[in-house]
Order: structure tokens, then C-alpha cells, then sequence
């Protein structure tokens, strides 16, 4: 028998090995997934100084590479906080490299999207990527040419260039070229860019696609969701890892203290009931924790009843007034009802759960509910069928509303949360956990409830224009016939009928 | 008698023009002083339609409807009658003849739409509700058509022949009994009865073997269950003639239903009147001629009993004894028979031994 042989791999190599689980597939999924990370990378970097994002995404055509692929240069270019220089190479050039590994709401969490592009454009162009940022208008603009090593997981710089700002500029360029096959993806490209468009009403984004045509989605607002807080873990979501590197990083020298300043909505009253709760002394240095002791205090933390929920400050939901605007703006329909939930927790994450349902307009009717889904303004577009959304959709009672399915119904669920419960890191679909069910049921009973007033006013103002059209069109056509049968000269006078039926009609009856 | 079938042909067209404006001069006045315009008319639904021993027919009790143009429900029928009376005005005074598929079609034109057939038959029939004439009356007639042959001279008072004369013998095949015949008027006659045969094949046979004139008769086809075009015209026959009328049918339930529809009406013409002649005769086939003539038969099937069993309670069917003892044969001997059969003795045995006994039993 041969021996096992053991190695290991750095983490980019891992990625490079698995590029499936970050969505990079094939060749259509991955020119899909590529502009995907780099549209939200830049819709973050927009949204953390409070800009309203502008965005231009410009995919050209350079050569055929195989009978059925292409490659491709993509541009993404927008006016975020841009990327200070000594953090390029790094941030592009090297894999689980992040500036939001934090406790609040952003689109980034895994330090690896913007990176598996640009890896997958390595690996099939064997060309460098270009990296352009600055970071503010008074600052100068740098650039970058790099390649990911990924045996080492380190960025190599080929070039570096500071460049004159001379017309202000913020923001960042990345440009790189790859292989795909854009017309199969171009369904799903098109679908990213409307959806994206939905749940950013505020955001400008510019498409310009490999045949020339152009794509505008207008922002329909300036106003911006508040801003997500920064937050510190709540003690249900803790687990010994992470309070063993809250031990080693405490300037703290006992309990009291320490769980007064790690951990979120926990207070002098509160620590004090869970260190009498769990029998700990509040003067023990944390430091001195034995290593079962970590893993009792993670225990007992689960355990205690009394910690308040986290709050929602480090969540910045769209708002029933953006979600309103988004729809209405992308979806153009006849009638929408949006709703937020309060915020609620699974394992110690806040999130919260925003809905709306859209009736008629140009929505289609194909004989199901369009649902659309987001998380933290991303929009979801694969595996639906695996979603939790999906799920409850299919399980609530439709008839209950007086809403069926042939009817022309879009669905959008939007869930943010410090953590998504995403199944993998494509972020693809969300997990069903009973929590997330259950808000997102409430969510859409009350939106239904709306819609379901709307249908019924709505079937009453038709019905009651379609009683005065009968009366209005047969009332005439008797008064000709019985003038003319009576061989009178003129018509009775039929519009004192025709008021006491409009007068009568708007007592409701 | 009542008088109305006295009247001159164009008499009784004025009579119906002067109705149809009235009808439609109560709408204009109902409008005009500003309440919704609404007719009555008597119901037509079963429990409204009861036997009359008096009339010998059916007739509608006293329950009334009211269409009201208040109700939305009652808006659209409401046009479409208004819109048939002014049609059936404008066919009338035109002197211009249709039909009830010309009615359905013809509502189209004044964009008024019927949803189908039975729909703007219904409201013709609502017509003849209100007004009290049958549609014949208003020139709406049937498709289908039947015949009449015999020695009568009539006058024509249709457009183009108006004032011309035809003697009913002029055509071997007989005359059609279509809207120019019904508005004829009658001028003169030598027959002294009216027979009305209920098949084509006899008819043609009893004109060959000149039964008119060796019974001195009007011979009449009813083609099936007669139309009602010529049920009013066996009645004029026998009402401005005063000719006695003897029905021939098969000898099954459903001739025997045909000679009482001629004689008593039917429960869809209960609004109208001047349909019936009570005082034919059924002269045959009978169940018990079967019986005597030992005529060859067919056995009666499920349908034909049934049909039966309901005649059996059917007022109409108990006026006169015969009814019931017929019905009775027919159940004993489960057997029917046509009128045909009785070529089996020869082919003119029909006329020259059945007929004259006939005529003289039911005399
Ligand atoms: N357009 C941009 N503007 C400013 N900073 C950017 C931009 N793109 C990337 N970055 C920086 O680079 C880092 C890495 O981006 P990358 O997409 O690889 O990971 P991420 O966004 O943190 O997480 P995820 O894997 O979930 O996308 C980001 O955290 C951010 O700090
Ligand atoms: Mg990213």
C-alpha cells in the first residue's frame, strides 16, 4: 500500500480547489458570480461614507478562448470610500483579506468575493488584474497590476503607479479579464441588475454589455437606509473560540468587567445576575480561566434567560419607504404593500425581515408568485427552490387572502442580519431556521392582509363601474327604442335616471 | 267565439302596429317622467300555468312578473324587448317577414347582442306575453314549414300580391303554410272538413288518391308535431269556415300527443290564445284500431311508456274518456303502429275502408 501522503494548502489554494461553493461553477455561473461581487463590493464601499452609490459596469469582448466561451474584460468602477494604497494588494490579492469581518450589516462577510473573481480570471486568462483607487478627492490615485500566488495565498505586484487626482476622483476601478460565456449568462446578469436596482433604489448603475447596448438602472431616491452600528457579540452567539480571543485581547482584569465591556446589551445589572447565575466570582481575572472553565462560562452564557435580545442597530434594513420606492420602480405595478418586522434573533444574530407584495402593472402573470429575494440588499438568484422565503411561501394559505396563484403576484423578501444564515458561501439561499420562518410568515400574513383590501375595494370600484356601464349603456339604447316605437321626435330626457344611479352608486350600494 | 279572428287580415295588422306603439309610448312616458321604466306581465314559470277546462288549454294563472330597469338585472333584457317590439314594428309596418334566427342576427345591427339563440327566443316570447299576440302576428315565423291542400280559394295580402287569389288544389305537392298563407285571407271554399295527416308520405298518397275531393276535405300536413303557424291556421280553418277537423297520426304516444297540441295547445304557448281548435277530432291511428285492424306493430320501448304514464296524468288528457281509454290500450297491448301499416291490406285500403269509417266514428 502506498503511504498517505500529508500536505497542506493555503487557504487561496483551497478556494482555487473548491471555486464551486463561492459560486464560481462554470463558465456562465462564474461570469455571473464575478460581476455579482464586484457590483457589491462597490455598493458597500458607496453605502459606508453614505454616498449614493454610482456604479458603471462595463464587460467587453477580447477573444474566443473555447468553441462555446469567450474571453471577456470586466470594469467596475464606482464612487465608494476607495481602498487606502498599502491595502490594495492585500484586499484583492489575497484570500480571507477583509475590512468587514465586524459585527454589522454588509454584504461582504467572507474577506473572498472580489478575490475569487480575480482568481478565476487568473487561472483562465493568465493576466494580471488592475486595481485603481483613491480614497478621497484631495488624495492621489493609485494603481495596481496584480496576480494572486496562490500556493502562498500572497499577493504578487507586477506594477504600482501613483497617478495626479486632478479631477477629485473617489473610488475604485477593478478590471480584469476572464474567460465566460455571456450569452448564457446574460438572463441572469440582466435579472442581478434589475433586482440589485430594487432593493438600491438610491443607487445608479450603469450596464454596458459585450454587444455595446447599455443598461440603465436611475436611482429613484437619495435617501439612503440609516448606516448599520458596529456592534459587540451578544452572549448567545458566543462560543468558546471567540471568548477565548476576547480573553487574550481584554485590557479587563475581572468578570464584572469583562462581560460589562465584550459583549452587547450586557450591563452592570445583568453581569451581575449571570456571574451569581453561574456561580462565578465577579472579581476573577478572565485571564485566569482555566480552559474548562471557557468552556462552561460559553455553557452557562447559552443558558442564562436573562441577557435583553440584541438590539438592531448594527442592521440597517432598506425601510418600508425604500422598499416601496425599489419595487415600484423596477416592477412598476398596480399595487404594492411593504412591511418590516421588528427585529428578532436566531443563536444570538439579530436580523429583521422585510416584505412586500406587488399586485398587477407589468407584473407577469405566469401562473406562480415572481418571488424575489434579498439578503442585506443582495439580491438571491440561484436555488430558490431551497429558500427558506420559498418554503413559507408554499406553505402559507393563500386562499385565506383571496390570492391565488394565477394571479399577477410578485414576492419580496428581504432579510438582513449580521449574519445570514446563508447555506454556502455563494450566497445562493438562506437556511430554514424556525425564527427566520416565523418572521418571515408574520411579515407576509400582514402584507397579504393589505393586498387582500386592495382586491376587494378594488373588485367593489369595478363592480360598481361596470353597474352605472350597464346602466349607462342600456338606458340610452331604451330611450331610442321606445322614441322611435312611439314615433316621438326627441329622446326623453334619461339623465335624471342616469344621476340617481351615479348618486345612488356612491352610497355604495 | 272571440272576435278577433274576424277581423280583416289588415285589420288585425293595424291592431298589432297600434299595440307595439303603445307599448313603446308607456316606456317613453315612463322616462320622460323620470322613473325607471318597468312592464308586468303575467309569469311563465310552471307553477303559473294551469289547464283551463273552459279555454280547453292552457293558460297563465295570475301571478305576475315586473321588469324594472332599476335593476341592473333586468337592464339588458329589458332593451332587448324594447328593441324586439321596435323590429317586430318595423317587420310588420314594412310588411316584411322573419324568422327567429333572423331576430338573433338582426340584433346585431342595432348592436344589441343576444348570448344566443334561446336568449332572444325568450324574449320574443316575453313579446308575446305582453302584448298578447302570438309572433306570427308580429311576422316572426318558424323554419319549420308544413302544407295544405284541398279546394279553398285565399286572397294574399303580402306585398306584391296583394289582392291575388289562389285556389289550394293549383299545386300537386299542396301550398306551404308560410307567412304569405297565414296572412292570407280566406275567399271561399267547397270542402266541408279539414283532415290533417301528421306524415308527408300519406299526405302526397291521400292527394293522389283524390281525398279531397271524394271526402269533400282541406288536407293539412303538420309535418311532426305541427308549427305553430299551422296550428292557427287549422283554427282559422275552423273557426272562419266552420269546418269540422279530424287529425290522422301514427298510432303511438306521440301521434296521439300531436292530434292534442292541435286540439288543446301546449304548455309553452300558455300567453296565447287563438292556437287551439278544441273541437277536432283525433280519428286515428288508435291503440284499439291496432287491436281491430290487426294492424303489424312494434312493441313500445321504455321511452314510449314513460311518455305514457305521464300523458295518463296530463289534464289535457282528461277531458275527453277516449284519452284515457286509448292510453289504457296502448299500456295493455304494448304495441304501436304506423300509419303505413295499412298498406298490408293494399295500398288504398287506407283510404277507401279506413278513412270514411273513420270519419264517420269520430264524426
Ligand atoms: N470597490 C471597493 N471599494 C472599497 N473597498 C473594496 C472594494 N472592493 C473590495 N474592497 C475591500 O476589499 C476587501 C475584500 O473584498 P472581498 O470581496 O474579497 O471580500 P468581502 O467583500 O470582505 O467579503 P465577501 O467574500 O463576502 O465578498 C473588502 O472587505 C473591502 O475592504
Ligand atoms: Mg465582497
Amino acid at each position: 500500500m502506498a503511504q498517505a501522503t500529508f500536505e497542506e494548502i493555503s487557504a487561496s489554494d483551497f478556494f482555487y480547489r473548491n471555486r464551486d461553493i463561492a459560486g464560481f461553477t462554470n463558465p456562465t455561473r462564474a461570469i455571473f458570480a464575478a460581476i455579482r461581487e464586484l457590483v457589491e463590493n462597490s455598493l458597500d464601499a458607496a453605502e459606508s461614507i453614505k454616498v449614493p452609490p454610482d456604479i458603471y459596469v462595463r464587460l467587453s469582448f477580447e477573444g474566443e478562448a473555447s468553441e462555446e466561451t469567450q474571453i471577456y474584460k470586466l470594469r467596475v468602477e464606482d464612487n465608494g470610500c476607495g481602498v487606502p494604497p498599502r491595502y490594495i494588494p492585500s484586499a484583492f490579492g489575497q484570500v480571507l483579506y477583509s475590512s468587514k469581518y465586524k459585527l454589522k450589516q454588509q454584504r461582504g462577510t467572507f474577506g473572498l468575493g472580489g478575490k475569487m473573481a480575480i482568481l478565476y480570471g487568473q487561472i483562465t486568462t493568465h493576466e494580471p488584474a488592475t486595481i485603481i483607487s483613491s480614497t478621497s478627492p484631495l488624495s492621489k490615485i493609485y494603481m495596481y497590476k496584480l496576480m494572486i500566488d496562490i500556493q502562498r495565498n500572497r499577493p504578487i505586484i507586477l506594477d504600482r503607479k501613483v497617478l495626479l487626482n486632478k479631477e477629485g476622483w473617489r473610488g475604485t476601478i477593478v478590471e480584469f479579464s476572464l474567460e465566460g460565456d455571456y450569452l448564457r449568462a446574460m438572463p441572469k446578469i440582466l435579472e442581478y441588475f434589475k433586482q440589485t436596482a430594487m432593493v438600491n433604489p438610491y443607487a445608479n448603475i450603469t450596464f454596458v454589455d459585450p454587444k455595446g447596448r447599455l443598461y440603465k438602472f436611475v436611482r429613484a431616491t437619495t435617501v439612503m437606509p440609516d448606516p448599520p452600528k458596529e456592534t459587540l457579540p451578544h452572549p448567545y452567539g458566543v462560543d468558546v473560540e471567540l471568548l477565548q480571543r476576547l480573553i487574550q485581547i481584554t485590557p479587563y482584569n475581572n468578570m464584572l468587567e469583562f462581560l460589562k465591556n465584550h459583549f452587547h446589551r450586557v450591563g452592570e445589572i445583568t453581569a451581575r445576575k449571570f456571574l451569581e447565575f453561574s456561580e462565578i466570582s465577579p472579581s476573577k481575572n478572565p485571564k485566569k480561566l482555566t480552559h474548562e472553565e471557557v468552556v462552561r462560562l460559553a455553557q452557562m452564557l447559552k443558558k442564562f434567560k436573562e441577557f435583553l435580545p440584541p438590539d438592531a442597530s448594527c442592521l440597517s434594513p432598506l425601510g418600508e419607504e425604500l422598499l416601496k420606492t425599489g419595487v415600484l420602480k423596477e416592477l412598476k405595478p398596480e399595487f404594492v404593500a411593504v412591511h418590516q418586522r421588528k427585529p428578532a434573533t436566531y443563536a444570538g444574530h439579530p436580523f429583521i425581515v422585510e416584505v412586500a407584495i406587488a399586485y398587477g402593472g407589468e407584473i407577469p402573470q405566469r401562473g406562480g408568485f415572481v418571488i424575489y429575494r434579498f439578503a442585506n440588499r443582495i439580491p438571491l438568484l440561484y436555488d430558490e427552490a431551497s429558500d427558506v422565503s420559498v418554503k413559507v411561501i408554499n406553505a402559507m394559505n393563500w386562499r385565506r387572502y383571496k390570492v391565488t396563484p394565477d394571479m399577477p403576484i410578485a414576492i419580496v423578501v428581504h432579510i438582513c442580519s449580521t449574519k445570514v444564515p446563508y447555506k454556502t458561501v455563494g450566497k445562493e439561499f438562506i437556511a430554514d431556521r424556525p425564527e427566520v420562518r416565523r418572521e418571515i410568515a408574520n411579515g407576509l400574513r400582514e402584507v397579504a392582509r393589505q393586498l387582500q383590501r386592495f382586491l376587494s375595494r378594488r373588485e367593489h370600484v369595478d363592480r360598481e363601474r361596470k353597474r352605472l356601464g350597464v346602466f349607462s349603456k342600456y338606458l340610452p339604447r331604451i330611450a331610442e327604442f321606445s322614441t322611435r316605437l312611439a314615433g316621438k321626435e326627441k329622446p326623453p330626457d334619461i339623465e335624471k335616471l342616469l344621476r340617481s344611479v351615479k348618486r345612488f352608486g356612491a352610497e355604495g350600494v | 267565439m272571440e272576435p278577433k279572428e274576424f277581423k280583416s287580415i289588415t285589420e288585425k295588422r293595424k291592431e298589432v302596429l297600434a299595440t307595439l306603439e303603445n307599448f313603446g309610448l308607456r316606456i317613453y312616458e315612463q322616462m320622460e317622467k323620470g322613473i325607471f321604466p318597468f312592464i308586468e306581465m303575467p309569469s311563465r314559470s310552471t307553477e303559473n300555468i294551469y289547464y283551463d277546462p273552459k279555454f280547453r288549454q292552457f293558460i297563465l294563472g295570475d301571478k305576475k312578473v315586473r321588469r324594472s330597469t332599476r335593476n341592473i338585472r333586468h337592464l339588458k333584457p329589458f332593451a332587448q324587448l324594447v328593441w324586439a317590439a321596435l323590429f317586430s314594428y318595423e317587420l310588420t309596418s314594412q310588411r316584411k317577414t322573419s324568422t327567429l334566427r333572423d331576430v338573433y342576427y338582426s340584433a346585431q345591427a342595432y348592436e344589441m347582442t343576444f348570448k344566443d339563440q334561446q336568449e332572444s327566443n325568450n324574449i320574443i316570447t316575453d313579446l308575446e306575453t305582453i302584448l298578447g299576440f302570438s309572433r306570427e302576428d308580429f311576422n316572426i315565423f318558424p323554419e319549420e314549414r308544413s302544407a295544405v291542400f284541398g279546394d279553398l280559394t285565399i286572397r294574399y295580402t303580402v306585398p306584391g300580391y296583394e289582392g291575388k287569389t289562389l285556389n289550394l288544389t293549383s299545386h300537386p305537392d299542396g301550398v306551404m303554410i308560410g307567412p304569405a298563407l297565414t296572412s292570407a285571407e280566406f275567399v271561399e271554399t267547397t270542402a266541408d272538413k279539414v283532415i290533417a295527416i301528421e306524415k308527408g308520405g300519406l299526405f302526397t298518397r291521400f292527394i293522389e288518391e283524390n281525398v279531397h275531393k271524394k271526402f269533400n276535405a282541406i288536407l293539412v300536413l303538420t309535418a311532426g308535431q305541427a308549427p305553430r303557424a299551422t296550428r292557427h291556421f287549422i283554427r282559422r280553418l275552423n273557426r272562419e269556415l266552420g269546418l269540422p277537423v279530424y287529425i290522422f297520426t301514427d298510432g303511438d304516444p306521440w301521434g296521439m300527443h300531436i292530434a292534442m297540441v292541435i286540439i288543446s295547445g301546449s304548455a309553452n304557448a300558455a300567453h296565447l290564445r287563438d292556437l287551439t281548435t278544441p273541437d277536432a277530432k283525433w280519428s286515428g291511428v288508435w291503440a284499439t284500431d291496432i287491436v281491430k285492424y290487426k294492424l303489424p306493430t312494434d312493441p313500445l320501448d321504455e321511452i314510449d311508456m314513460k311518455r305514457l304514464y305521464e300523458l295518463q296524468k296530463d289534464p289535457r288528457y282528461k277531458e275527453d274518456p277516449l284519452w284515457q281509454r286509448e292510453i289504457r290500450t296502448f299500456m295493455k297491448i304494448k304495441r304501436k303502429a304506423e300509419q303505413e301499416a295499412f298498406s298490408r291490406y293494399g295500398l288504398t285500403y287506407i283510404v277507401d275502408e279506413y278513412l270514411p269509417a273513420k270519419l264517420e266514428e269520430t264524426k
